[in-house]
Parts: C-alpha cells; sequence; structure tokens
C-alpha cells in the first residue's frame, strides 16, 4: 500500500499525496442499517452529530472526561468522543433518539423528570445512556453501586442525588418479577 | 484532528508489517491515542486499528496461571469470574479507575501503554522532552502537584498513570509481545522504564511490537490484597498515590511473601525488593509496615507541589499492609478508606 501521507524530512510537515479516501463504513444506528462514507479520523461522536444529525449526543469536554457524549455501542456504553467510527464496522449504535422519543418515553426519561434529575439538561441524554448501560451490564445492586457506576457522568448543576434516585428507581423496578 | 492513513489488518502478522513503519501506530480501544491525536501530541501516518485481531479471549494456562488477551476490555477483564474469584487485586485495580464508559472501551493492551497525564506533554505550547526531545521540561519547577517522587530524571519527572499495571507489578505478571523479530516474553518490571536521559520511550516495547497478552502466574493473593487510590475525588479521577499489596501468609500469621507496587509516583509502578524482604518472616504489625513503607520510598524526591506525595506514600503503605493482612481490602464502591 502507498502511504497517502507522508512526512517532508526537510520541511517536517506533513504531506498528503493525495487526498486520503474516505471508507465505506456499515452501522446500525437506532435499529436502522445505514451505509455511510466516512474519513478515517471521524469520531463517532462527530459522525452522529455533523452527518447524521443525531444531536441528542452532547459534546462536552471532547476528551472522555465528562460523559456527555455517551451512547451504547451493542448494548455498552462508551465515551462517543474518543471512538473513531471507521473502527465500529458492523455494529450497533443507539443513541438517546433511539431509546425514547416525545409521547413515548423511556423509563428512564419519564423517571428523570418525575425525580427533577437535572437542570440545564446538557449532560442528561449522556446520563440516560450511560444507565441503561449501567442496567443492561449488570453490576449495580444497590445506590452505592448506582453512584459510583453512573461517576463517569459529570453533572455542572449537581443533580446527582436525583440523578441516582431515578436510576435506582428504574433499576429496582427492572428486578420485579 | 490530524490526518493518517488506516489499515484494518485482519491477523497479527500483518498487524505487525503494517506497525512497523517509523510513523506508524496501533489503535486499540482509542481511549489514550484519539485523545493525544486530538491535542497533537501523536502524529501518526498510519493507524492501524487492531481490533480485528483475535486477541479477545481470557484462557486459562497450563501453570495454573491465566491468559489476557491484549484486546479484551479493561471491563471485560475486571469483571470476568476467574479475575473476580482468583485474582481480586487486579480486578479491584481496574475498577478503580476510569469511569465504566472508558473501561468498556480501554483495552489490556492499550492500558499498558497509555501516555502520561502530565500538563505541558498535552500542551503542545510548552515545553517538554517526552514530546519533543531535548526541548526541556516544562513541569520542573512548574505545576508537579501530580509528578513524580521516585526514580525520576533532570529531563523528565512524569508518572505512568496506570492503576491497572500497579497491580499487574505487584502479582508479577508477564507481558507476550510479537514483532519484526518474533515473539518475546517481557517481566512485568521490565515493561516500563525510568525516564533517565530518554524520557520519550515510556516502555522498553521495540518499533512495531505488538502486545498480544498479559500472563498472570498461578500464585494469585485472594485472601490478603488490597488496592488503595488515593486521589482529589473519589471516583473519575488519577491516583496521586496508589499502592497493591499481596501478601502470603503461613498458618501462624507471618508474612511469607510481601508485594508491594506504588502508583503514581514514579514512571513505572514502583517495587523496591529490598522492602518487601523487610517482612519476610514477620508478624503484621505497625513497626515492620512502617519500616517498609520507609525502605520503599527511600530516595524519595519532591518537586515543589508534590512533595505531600513523601508522606502521603509512606501512609498509604502502612495502611494498605494493614487491609492485606487483615483480610479486609478496600472497596471501590465505599470509598471509605477502612
Ligand atoms: C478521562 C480519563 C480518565 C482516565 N482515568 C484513568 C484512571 O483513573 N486509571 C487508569 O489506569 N487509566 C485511566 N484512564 C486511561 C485509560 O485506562 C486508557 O486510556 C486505556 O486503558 C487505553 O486503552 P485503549 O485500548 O483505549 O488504548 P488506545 O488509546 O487504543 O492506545 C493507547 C496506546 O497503546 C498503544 N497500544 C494499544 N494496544 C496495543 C498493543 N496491543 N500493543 C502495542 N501497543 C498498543 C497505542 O498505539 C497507543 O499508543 C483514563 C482515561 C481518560 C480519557
Ligand atoms: S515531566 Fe516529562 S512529560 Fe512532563 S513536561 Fe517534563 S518531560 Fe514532558
Amino acid at each position: 500500500m502507498n502511504p497517502a501521507v507522508t512526512l517532508d524530512r526537510t520541511s517536517g510537515r506533513r504531506v498528503a499525496a493525495e487526498p486520503i479516501a474516505s471508507l465505506t463504513l456499515r452501522l446500525t444506528v437506532n435499529g436502522e442499517e445505514r451505509v455511510l462514507q466516512v474519513e478515517p479520523w471521524t469520531t463517532l461522536l462527530d459522525l452522529l452529530r455533523d452527518k447524521l444529525d443525531l444531536t441528542g449526543t452532547k459534546k462536552g469536554c471532547d476528551h472522555g472526561q465528562c460523559g456527555a457524549c455517551t451512547v451504547l455501542i451493542d448494548g455498552r456504553r462508551i465515551n462517543a468522543c474518543l471512538k473513531l467510527a471507521v473502527t465500529l464496522e458492523g455494529q450497533e449504535v443507539t443513541t438517546i433518539e433511539g431509546l425514547g422519543q416525545p409521547g413515548n418515553l423511556h423509563p428512564l426519561q419519564a423517571a428523570f423528570i418525575e425525580h427533577d434529575a437535572f437542570q440545564c439538561g446538557y449532560c442528561t441524554p449522556g446520563q440516560i445512556c450511560s444507565a441503561q448501560g449501567l442496567i443492561n451490564e449488570g453490576h449495580a445492586r444497590n445506590r452505592a453501586d448506582v453512584r459510583e457506576q453512573m461517576s463517569g457522568n459529570i453533572c455542572r448543576c449537581g443533580a446527582y442525588t436525583n440523578i441516582a434516585d431515578a436510576v435506582l428507581e428504574v433499576l429496582e423496578q427492572g428486578k420485579q418479577p | 484532528m490530524i490526518r493518517f492513513d488506516y489499515a484494518r489488518p485482519a491477523d497479527v502478522s500483518e498487524a505487525v508489517r503494517a506497525g512497523s513503519g517509523e510513523h506508524a501506530a496501533f489503535l486499540a480501544g482509542g481511549t489514550n491515542l484519539v485523545d493525544v491525536m486530538k491535542e497533537n501530541v501523536a502524529r501518526p501516518l498510519q493507524v492501524v486499528d487492531i481490533n480485528r485481531l483475535p486477541l479477545t479471549d481470557i484462557e486459562a494456562r497450563e501453570d495454573g496461571g491465566l491468559r489476557l488477551g491484549a484486546l479484551v476490555t479493561n471491563a471485560a477483564t475486571a469483571y470476568d469470574p476467574r479475575v473476580q474469584q482468583r485474582y481480586p487485586l487486579l480486578a479491584s485495580a481496574i475498577l478503580a479507575g476510569a469511569s465504566p464508559q472508558l473501561r468498556n472501551a480501554a483495552t489490556n493492551g492499550g492500558n499498558l501503554n497509555q501516555r502520561t497525564r502530565c500538563y505541558y506533554f498535552y500542551d503542545v505550547d510548552t515545553p517538554c522532552n517526552k514530546r519533543n526531545p531535548g526541548e526541556g521540561c516544562g513541569a520542573i519547577g512548574g505545576v508537579n502537584r501530580i509528578h513524580a517522587i521516585l526514580g525520576a530524571s533532570d529531563q523528565c519527572i512524569a508518572t505512568h498513570p496506570s492503576d491497572m499495571c500497579v497491580a499487574l507489578a505487584a502479582l508479577e505478571a508477564h507481558v507476550q509481545v510479537t514483532g519484526p523479530d518474533g515473539d518475546r516474553a517481557i517481566a512485568f518490571s521490565d515493561y516500563h522504564r525510568l525516564p533517565g536521559d530518554e524520557p520519550w520511550r515510556d516502555n522498553t516495547l521495540r518499533s512495531g511490537e505488538l502486545v498480544t497478552a498479559i500472563d498472570l502466574p498461578a500464585e494469585n493473593f485472594s485472601t490478603h490484597y488490597t488496592y488503595l487510590k488515593l486521589r482529589d475525588r473519589l471516583s473519575y479521577a488519577f491516583a496521586l498515590v496508589s499502592v497493591a499489596v499481596a501478601l502470603r501468609l503461613s498458618e501462624d500469621g507471618r508474612i511469607e511473601v510481601a508485594r508491594i507496587a506504588l502508583g503514581g509516583v514514579a514512571h513505572k509502578p514502583w517495587r523496591v525488593p529490598a522492602a518487601e524482604s523487610l517482612l519476610q518472616g514477620e508478624q503484621p504489625g505497625e513497626r515492620v509496615f512502617q519500616a517498609a513503607a520507609h525502605a520503599i520510598t527511600e530516595g524519595a524526591v519532591g518537586q515543589g507541589q508534590n512533595s505531600f506525595k513523601i508522606e502521603l506514600a509512606r501512609r498509604a503503605v502502612v495502611r494498605a499492609l494493614g487491609q492485606a493482612a487483615a483480610g479486609t481490602p478496600q472497596s471501590q464502591t465505599d470509598k471509605r478508606i477502612a
């Protein structure tokens, strides 16, 4: 393979021999199969927001330090900002738009409203995707577990107590027969 | 972000070939490499995506140990029943680090090879010998609260940020690698290195070498262990100081084998055999714990803002030895320190 980017050793600059081709990426997004043309350096977060217009997923820090971009890949939560989209060939992405819609709220969305678990709302899509991931992963049994396992989502308004209440409620409902 | 070529090899030999270019980088979970590429700190021309390689299993080894594939995620490793039951020290250290989201993406091979969190290393407008050899070190005489107190050099005072690696050092794991010159196993204490006058080299991996697995020995210290991590907030923060302790006690309660590894204090997980042998044959107790804590921090040097770490490390060692001897490991959920 001829590299499309080379280093000019005298100037130290990176030289593109030719524009790097986009790659074809097959991805299931919120249940819908998509075939996309993606540049290798595009993160999943930028793909969702800029190309697919799924702006529910938020860009907070863009460095994995806040959790606002949390989405589910094959049911497990990750930070979309640190994931190159091309690495997800054949996988299934679920964003907040795929969990619930106005008029058809996901139990976690309803519980967040019920418990007043947000103020500005910017971190909320990430919080809810993270909470669904926590439930799917199945390692939380009590409030202390919920608090620790939700610690990858920062809330600058400080609604943590109510977030923990909301998540715990849905977790426990799921446990009942 | 920078532009680069992308390859997705299907087998290990193809990956090694693609990865041996001078400006190639392996991409696993991406939680560190993508971050440093965004910051212009890493500028590979070729990104070699290794996520399709068959290195995704945890397997029993003939000698009674366990082999952890390089591409098993940190979460899958920590929650694996064999790891939880037999190597709870490793599970505990992993769960003390990062966040659930990050651990779901982060891989074992990537965790070993993550770069320092030194602020200057990340800020390309400041000098850094690790990023740009010969440029100088912004942290020496600068903001250095998180920096090393042991094994630093006059060129670099960075620390290795991993929690997992501190447990692997105490367990005496081996790192399996393959590369252009074939396969080799690296003892964990030889994997990471001190900065010396080549601070740009984090570890002893040679160009093009790929980590394929981490081997855990049969002796697992599943009864007397602890991972104690001290940081500025209780979760989702790197260690200021952390301690992994693994003990084997005899029937009369004496210490037969002691392993102590410190995190957050040096360019690699910090072990001092002489400190561990002070404990050998002794009944657990404050006096011998103090002696070991002083021996493991011998030669520690503060840089100003991080000087508090010297006393913090000693106290953490004493407390961790107490937790391990009593069989009451630190909980990673209830962060109160018993
Ligand atoms: C906000 C934040 C907080 C964090 N907190 C913690 C913490 O508290 N404790 C902690 O321990 N960690 C923490 N981390 C770091 C995290 O654990 C690492 O980023 C992760 O383990 C890296 O794994 P990865 O698979 O994503 O690696 P990648 O980002 O894919 O790769 C990292 C490096 O390893 C190399 N590499 C990857 N796989 C291999 C291989 N098989 N062979 C050779 N080289 C390889 C890559 O080329 C790259 O240089 C944190 C990260 C973030 C972003
Ligand atoms: S401590 Fe090391 S990584 Fe940090 S600025 Fe100095 S040389 Fe760079």
